[in-house]
């Protein structure tokens, strides 16, 4: 009894790994084995950061091309790709650390709010819906579209100031976060040399008594910082100022002289050094180069 | 003054129906039948309501504020729903401890495991209620015998109900009136056929459901019984009997109309009352016990994602 | 048995306070802020400059694109600046500023109350008019009236269907106007009817709106080939597509335009702006205006210039309750909430409704019991439930086989749900967010 139930399951069992494995070989899809190795290095976050479906395709891609240029884990970053790229046999390009900056300081404090929303807690709703809960139609809802969008939980809502705020040290640059704000506040930059960088924390584009009176710390495109640089970094359109980090010295000059505190430094000594850590500055930015 | 107005998107006005609403308006639905039930067994009916409310409701409660961590929603009744129609599928002679068990059951795998109201697939009532029949079938299945406001409890003295009468080829059936009016045996809430359409009734009036489920589980009852009957009536009672006897009625208007648990479109209601009444009858008939409803239902709630996405709404433009 | 359109839809409470109350004229503010974009499609294009000076009914914006309008002042003064206002969008948009001096109007505007019943115009001379007195429909969509009246190649106009319905709770601007202008209306539909070539039209009126029916039934004998037909209250009965499956039993197919089942819908308050514009030579810049609130004292029905504050609307009507928590710009299902009175009124401004802070504040939601009762409310058969789970998890792919482009977005989902489930929002997301997909494919 025993024995029939053993040799007809058994030959049930060999006839179907039979055509399993026929099956396998006669439908096999021919994958580059790379793939598979590039894979393994990646650090398998799926974040979409670099522009591909997920790590898988970021390796078939990298695997195809010609060269890396232009192929850039935000993640992994440096160190990764040089991995991929003697893997693969081919030269690394050197990447740029960038980072993602909350360009809006309206904190509740400097610009009130005049309505209160009562919606899904969406940015991306609300901001369908109408401007925001203060004067300002620019500025930062505070309702964590980014944060949703992080895969690093790398970016948070500050409960007294009400904006995004990046943790430098979590943040892998993937931009999940610029692209799910629907304001465009978030931006990726350079990180800058020690995490050194100054940007300009405010993109409302309205004029300057309009701007001022929405938020006691917007950007008002009087053009001081502009006259102020020396390098041509510093751009005004539509009323607000931009600086290009490729072209900034972090000389700090700018951050002086804005009437309403709205150009950020981050991570520099205070002030009383400023003229050393200035060259410091510039020698490692040529460093760099 | 103008200062924060409030701003959402529109509608700016909601019609003031609530969840609470609801489930309060079928607690109501279900009181002639537990007068019913109170009268003709008793102190045993109220021990095993008031039991089963309780632990059903505590159950929620300690799984939502201590194992899920989440505010509790006690007030919305679906707790005490649940705990009233687990009673209602329960036998009045249960001794507590099995109908904790049940309770325990029904909240916490039926319901609370899934994600909690809204979340799970199984009717939570009729999850205790056949885990409890699997895993004490004797005692889920002697009923006692009804009798005027008797106060007897797990003492009461048993019978079979009509079911398991014919099951076992008993010949003599209660009347149609005393069917009709709940005097059998059988579990407690199930017995009032009168009462239970009262309860239909006014749950078709507050809108709190259509009449797609009930109607088509009990019309197809009819028919396949019906049918049945006309082939061999020695070996098959009439649909009448079907219709009135165990759990159909309980079951066609209160458990299988659970929203959670049901499809969403007025076809796809009607797909899945078909269902249930083709499988009610098949168990009853065919099947190894006596009673399939709840078998029935919660084969089908489980075919009820699949009746979504096959039952769609009828677009505007189709016509 | 009254018709009504045939899937799903509510009865909110009408709540109708301002019923049978006359329309009155509003005293001029003291300057008025005409938006650029009042219209459906491109925005206007200014034609006047600071320091110009206008009088009423001069063209000061001209249509920004085949589907725009023109604008006209609405008063006699002094351009103040073309600058940013905070309209009802809930941005800051192009507006003309108007300081208002006297009240001087084009000479060629027929200001006598005389009805004049003849219109011996060409079609393509009345869309024409029409066009140059920048009409769009009133009824709050404020889409270019001309642009409905050439109907595309391949389709032909078989009747008007005028809607009268007016199914948002709270408003009675369309009421108060046929109660009053029922004669101008009815030459208007004629004039509607004769631009698109057809013989017959239906006006379509709730049955909450019974003086008004009697009274256009009655006129209506003179005229030829205009029905009046009541219809059964329900809302959302004023959607484009309701309306004409409730009248003519002929529902428009998926992604199609209204305009194949030979219906051409127009308003009843833009019948009336026709009237004016062809008869008169009075361009679109003034209209009635309801105002309305449980708390607001006084509501009324008010004439009223485009580029109106609405803070002097709701002055007029006792100004604004101590406990107001929301204003809306239109009705409360479809009405936009605003954030200050310092917006315009525009060609589009059906009403203004005041809500108490109680009534404001939404309800917490809670978990989808899957009732499916926004499923039977929803007009358009859709799914709202599943809708919003779709656009949750951006499943764009599902939510359009599932139709989220075809949503109307009249919030009888969100109406109906016991849970309190904010579903319209996250479906009006999602359906803006499939249109962009949908046309990004087709480009």
């Amino acid at each position: 009894m025993i024995l029939i139930a053993v040799v007809s399951l058994g030959a049930i069992g060999f006839v179907g790994a039979g055509i399993l494995y026929l099956a396998s070989k006669k439908f096999e899809v021919y994958e580059d084995p790379r793939i598979a190795q590039v894979q393994e290095i990646l650090p398998a976050a799926n974040c979409g950061g670099c522009g591909y479906p997920g790590c898988g395709g970021f390796a078939a891609a990298c695997v195809k091309a010609d060269s890396l240029d232009g192929f850039l884990c935000p993640v992994g970053g440096a160190d990764v790709m040089s991995q991929v790229a003697t893997i693969l046999g081919k030269e690394v390009v050197a990447a740029v650390p960038m980072v993602a900056v909350v360009r809006c300081n309206g904190t509740c404090s400097s610009r009130p709010r005049n309505n209160q929303y009562d919606g899904i807690k969406s940015c991306t709703i609300a901001s369908n819906l109408y401007g925001g809960e203060s004067a300002c139609t620019n500025g930062c809802l505070g309702y964590g579209d980014c944060v949703v969008s992080c895969a690093f939980d790398a970016i948070s809502i500050n409960p007294t100031t009400g904006i995004a705020e990046v943790d430098e040290a979590k943040c892998t640059s993937c931009g999940a976060c610029v692209k799910a704000c629907p304001k465009a506040i978030i931006e990726l930059r350079k990180k800058g040399p020690k995490s050194r960088r100054i940007f300009v924390s405010c993109i409302n584009k309205d004029k300057g008594a309009a701007a001022k009176k929405a938020c006691a710390n917007a950007c008002i495109g009087c053009s001081l910082c502009k006259k102020q640089c020396e390098f041509d970094a510093i751009t005004i359109e539509n009323n607000v100022a931009y600086i290009d980090y490729n072209k900034c010295r972090l000389c700090r000059k700018c951050v002086a002289v804005c009437p309403t505190g709205a150009i950020h430094e981050l991570n520099f000594p205070p002030r009383k050094e400023k003229v050393v850590e200035a060259k410091v500055v510039e020698t490692s930015e040529t460093e760099n180069k | 003054m103008e200062n924060n107005l409030y701003v959402s998107p529109s509608p700016h006005i909601h019609g003031g129906d609530s969840v609470s609403k609801n489930m309060y308006g079928v607690l109501i639905a279900l009181l002639p039948a537990l007068l019913v039930s109170l009268y003709f067994f008793g102190l045993g009916a109220l021990i095993v309501i008031v039991t089963s409310v309780v632990a059903c409701a505590a159950f929620e409660f300690i799984i939502q504020k201590y194992l899920m961590k989440q505010k509790a929603s006690l007030c919305d009744g679906s707790a005490v729903l649940t705990g009233l129609l687990l009673a209602f599928n329960l036998p009045s002679n249960l001794p507590i401890w099995i109908i904790l068990i049940g309770a325990l059951a029904a909240i916490g795998i039926g319901k609370m495991s899934f994600g909690g109201l809204g979340n799970n697939i199984f009717n939570p009532a009729l999850v205790g209620r056949v885990f409890l029949l699997i895993s004490f079938p004797a005692q889920m299945t002697t009923w006692p015998t009804p009798g005027v406001f008797p106060m007897t409890y797990t003492d009461a003295q048993t019978g079979a109900t009509v079911l398991t009468a014919m099951k076992e080829g008993a010949t003599t059936l209660p009347s149609y009136a005393d069917m009709l009016l709940g005097n059998m045996g059988g579990s407690l809430g199930e017995v009032g056929a009168i009462a239970l359409l009262l309860g239909f009734a006014f749950m078709l009036w507050r809108k709190i459901i259509t009449w797609h489920i009930p109607v088509s589980i009990l019309a197809t009852v009819a028919v396949f019984a019906g049918i049945m009957h006309l082939v061999d009536p020695v070996a098959y009672v009439d649909p009448c009997v079907q219709l009135l006897s165990g759990g159909l009625l309980l079951g066609a208007i209160f458990m299988a109309t659970d929203y959670v648990t049901s499809p969403m479109t007025h076809g796809g209601m009607i797909v899945y009352g078909i269902g249930i009444g083709i499988l009610t009858v098949v168990i009853r008939l065919f099947g190894a016990y006596p009673e399939g409803m709840s078998f029935a239902i919660l084969i089908m709630n489980a075919f009820t994602p699949l009746i979504n996405s096959y039952m769609k709404p009828k677009l505007f433009g189709d016509k | 048995m009254l018709k009504t359109f045939r899937i799903g839809g509510i009865h909110p409470p009408e709540n109708k306070l301002s019923a049978g109350k006359q329309i009155t004229g509003l005293a001029l503010p003291t300057q008025v802020i005409i938006p650029l974009g009042q219209h459906i499609g491109a925005p206007a294009q200014a034609l006047v400059k600071k320091g110009d000076i206008v009088k009423v009914g001069t063209p000061i914006a001209k249509a920004g694109g085949f589907v725009s309008a023109n604008i006209h002042a609405s008063v006699s003064g002094k351009v103040a600046k073309v600058d940013n206002v905070l309209d009802a969008s809930g941005y800051k948009r192009m507006a003309i500023y108007i300081d208002v001096v006297g009240d001087e109007w084009e000479e060629t505007i027929d200001r006598s109350e005389t009805l004049i019943k003849e219109c011996t115009l060409a079609p393509k001379e009345i869309v024409d008019k029409i066009a140059a007195c920048g009409i769009v429909g009133l009824g709050g969509a404020t889409f270019p009236t001309q642009v409905k009246l050439m109907p595309p190649p391949g389709t032909k106009a078989e009747l008007i269907i005028i809607n009268a319905v007016e199914c948002e709770p709270y408003l009675t601007s369309d009421h108060a106007l046929m109660l009053e202008k029922a004669e101008e209306i009815l030459v208007g539909v004629t004039i509607l009817m004769q631009s698109v070539s057809v013989s017959k039209a239906v006006i379509g009126v709730e049955n909450n709106k019974k003086d008004a029916i009697e009274k256009l039934t009655s006129l209506a004998k003179q005229y030829a080939g205009i029905e009046i037909m009541p219809l059964k209250v329900q809302y959302p009965q004023g959607g484009e597509k309701q309306l004409i499956d409730a009248v003519i039993r002929k529902q428009v197919k998926s992604g199609g335009l209204p305009i194949s089942t030979g219906a051409v819908v127009q308003n009843v308050g833009t019948a009336f702006a026709v009237y004016e514009a062809v008869q008169k030579n009075k361009p679109l810049f003034e209209r009635v205006v309801t105002v309305t609130g449980k708390a607001v004292s006084n509501t009324c029905n008010l004439l009223v210039r485009v580029g109106t504050p609405i803070r002097y609307l709701i002055e007029a009507a006792g100004g604004i309750p101590e406990n107001t928590g929301k204003i809306i710009g239109g009705g409360p299902m479809m009405g936009k909430a605003l954030i200050t009175a310092d917006v315009p009124v525009t060609k589009g401004s059906s009403g203004i409704l005041l809500m108490t802070k109680e009534e404001s504040v939404r309800k917490p939601m809670s978990n989808c019991i899957r009732c499916a009762k926004c499923v039977s409310a929803c007009p358009m058969g859709l799914n709202p439930t599943h809708l919003m789970n779709l656009t949750e998890f951006a499943e764009w792919d599902g939510a359009e086989k599932n139709h989220i482009a075809d949503c109307i977005e009249c919030g009888s989902c969100s109406f109906t749900c016991p849970a309190n489930r904010p579903l319209l929002d996250q479906i009006r997301f999602g359906k803006g967010k499939v249109m962009g997909i949908i046309r990004a494919r087709k480009s």
